[in-house]
């Protein structure tokens, strides 16, 4: 039983990082219908603002994650002005090819700065209670707590506010809506903005969990969270949030009962039959092209 | 248009016959190719391979050239980057081999991209020395147990590593129940995580958890939990120095108070950096000591020192070695030829080197050697063990 606890516990932390970057992608997607593969590399880089300000400027936990967050989210808005609203009336496929293009950009840049893996200082104090069997750390906690009041925040961003209106509305048509005077670029900037700082909050905490980081520790994880965007339904926001929830209790269930080598066979088998079940993923709606 | 273009293609011709000619007349210089990591998710080997080899290269220039059948060559180092990848390995090593005709190939030192390179050395018949690649499969052909003929090795291989570190648990720490975690893409921890199953059983041990993960994977407490539960007596971890860190502090996390074992993948002092104090008190098994070394490795440790700032770790070591068994595999030879010093390598009887003393026999490319068992003290790597094969 506490085997299990212990298990789920795990299945939560890594799920609300899943969830945390799928939002990235899943907001993007419903906006501009464009997949942002650059996101997996921006969580990548918050991870990096967290290395730098809590090394070099010497902040606690949260300056840091808000420098990071802000940092981030303008540098995901400088990627949408300069890479890809010049594309916005090309066909899909140059967006997406310059979204990987945008990636690589991002990897080798950080490369260049930081060659080698870094270490990231540790801001939260390294505290952790047995209740009856069950290791709990403090950072476990504040990390699926954190993630779930952003989550929470966005919510309540997109489903109660006017900005959150105009960008349902946006994503409903991006012809008509504008016409009524919602401020187009405007709307998708807020959106980008939104979408990477969770990214960015999701690297931080990240790197505060595994304080090893690389250039490279985006790919993998931003497949795996766009993989959960398009589980919950992409361009689908609380379908997001479950997907990554699913995704990281499914590999760490597997591994907890089965042989650890078969955690991506079985985790992406199961990922596999329910898309053939569920084509548009678990919330997502069918959108029939009108012609 | 017609005549410009027949020009430029004359030209062409032209150039690479010219090239072709440096390349093998090449007056009395020896063209030697390196591949390593330079970039990619372990740029310390790649940096610590490239540091030695320029060293190596350095020490006979400067001292007039070497001596090959009565007359005295330069040496012309070539490295390439793998970037980490092993496509990129293998076609490395094809450009050093057809386009710059180099004589033999040092590198590349992590096994997963020493073994395509070595398949390329091994069907273009150029001999490869891997200085850090301890699988045994960079030097047996294919998935069979027939040596390849012209890839070698300056260190020992898997099995034996395995087996120390096996022998170590239970005699040194008294462990009886081992549990393992390693990475289940990566030729070298596979490899190294089975012999040492495979040995600590016989030996009467029993491992308890035998659990993996893929490259590139941050999050190992799903893993750990159940290490957690089969309560063993000792972690074995032969895993790269950038993961091992995360491994250890995760397990710390959640509790798992039982001491870790390595092997020589921890030998890097980005280790203890990326570490701090958790990897505290640790053993692994490694190729040689710099604190418990021969005079002749005391030379090369301090001016290794004296040049990059910092301890030659086991890769700088092996790198050297590696350079060192191809200088006298080229002298006796006694001539510059890729067959000659092939043949030449296969039986030296005795090279003292850096990491102690080696030597090779006919039907196989791995040299007999000793290891060592090293602690994590503070900030250094410190003599714990010897251990002989």
């Amino acid at each position: 039983m506490d085997y299990i606890l212990q298990q789920s516990l795990n299945a939560l932390q890594l799920g609300s990082i899943y969830a945390l970057i799928a939002l990235g992608y899943t907001m993007v997607y419903g906006i501009l219908t464009m997949i942002n593969f650059a996101h997996g590399d921006l969580f990548m880089v918050g991870a990096f603002f967290c290395f730098i300000v809590a090394t070099f400027l010497k902040l606690s936990f949260i300056p840091t994650l808000l420098i990071s967050m802000i940092g981030v989210a303008l540098l995901g808005v400088a990627i949408e002005r300069v890479a890809y609203r010049p594309l916005r009336q090309a066909p899909r496929v140059s967006a997406v090819i310059t979204a990987l293009g945008v990636g690589i950009l991002l990897e080798s840049v950080m490369l260049v700065i930081f060659p080698y893996p870094q270490s990231v200082p540790t801001l939260l104090p390294n505290i952790t209670w047995t209740i009856g069997g069950v290791t709990i750390s403090l950072l476990q906690v504040i990390i699926i707590c954190l993630s779930i009041g952003l989550m929470l925040l966005l919510d309540f961003i997109v489903r109660r506010t006017m900005v959150g209106m105009a960008m349902r509305a946006i994503s409903w048509d991006k012809v008509i809506v504008p016409l009524m005077g919602v401020p187009l670029n405007l709307i998708i900037s807020v959106t980008f903005a939104l979408g990477t700082s969770l990214g960015a909050a999701a690297g931080v905490m990240y790197s505060q969990a595994f304080p090893v980081i690389d250039p490279y520790m985006g790919v993998l994880i931003g497949w795996k969270a766009f993989i959960s965007a398009v589980v919950g339904g992409i361009g689908n926001i609380r379908g997001a949030m479950i997907g990554g929830f699913i995704l990281g209790a499914v590999e760490i269930m597997v591994v907890a009962f089965f042989p650890s080598t078969y955690r991506d066979f079985v985790a992406f088998t199961l990922l596999l039959v329910l898309l053939i079940f569920r084509p548009y993923g678990i919330l997502g709606q069918p959108r029939p092209q009108k012609v | 248009m017609k005549k410009g273009l027949l020009l430029f293609s004359l030209l062409i011709i032209a150039s690479f016959l010219v090239s072709a000619c440096a390349g093998a007349g090449g007056g009395n210089v020896i063209k030697v190719g390196g591949i390593g990591e330079l970039t990619g998710d372990i740029p310390a080997v790649g940096a610590s391979f490239k540091n030695a080899a320029e060293m190596a290269v350095a020490n006979i220039n400067n001292a007039g050239g070497l001596e090959v059948g009565g007359k005295k060559y330069q040496i012309q180092l070539i490295i390439e980057d793998n970037a980490g990848k092993a496509d990129q390995s293998a076609s490395a090593a094809q450009k050093l081999i057809t386009q710059n005709n180099v004589v033999a190939i040092i590198g590349p030192n992590a096994s997963r991209y020493a073994i395509p390179a070595a398949e390329i050395a091994e069907s273009e018949k150029v001999m490869l020395i891997s200085p850090w690649s301890t699988n045994p499969r960079t030097t047996l052909v294919g998935d069979t147990d027939t040596p390849k003929k012209y890839v070698f090795r300056a260190c020992f291989i898997d099995p034996f590593q395995g087996r120390v570190v096996a022998k170590f648990a239970m005699e040194n720490l008294g462990a009886k129940k081992a549990a393992v975690l390693y990475d289940v893409a990566s030729d070298y921890n596979k490899g190294i995580a089975e012999f040492f199953k495979q040995t600590f059983e016989e030996i009467g041990g029993q491992v308890v958890a035998f659990e993996t993960y893929t490259t590139g994977d941050k999050d190992f407490n799903a893993q750990l939990t159940k290490i957690k539960e089969t309560d063993p007596d000792v972690v074995f971890l032969p895993n790269y120095y950038s993961e091992v860190p995360l491994q250890i502090q995760q397990a710390h996390r959640l509790g798992i108070t039982v001491p870790f074992l390595g092997s020589d993948s921890w030998g890097s002092g980005e280790l203890i950096t990326l570490c701090g104090s958790d990897c505290e008190g640790y053993f692994f098994s490694t190729h040689y000591a710099p604190d418990n070394a021969s005079p002749e490795a005391v030379k090369f440790i301090e001016a290794y020192k004296a040049k990059y700032g910092s301890t030659p770790d086991d890769v700088a070591a092996l790198t050297y070695d590696a350079f060192g068994l191809l200088w006298q595999a080229l002298q006796t030879a006694g001539k510059v030829d890729r067959q000659a010093v092939r043949d030449a390598m296969a039986t030296i009887p005795k090279f003292d080197g850096v990491t102690g003393t080696m030597k090779f026999e006919e039907g196989s490319g791995d040299p007999i050697k000793s290891a060592v068992i090293l602690q994590v003290k503070g900030d250094s790597f410190v003599f714990y063990a010897n251990a002989n094969p």
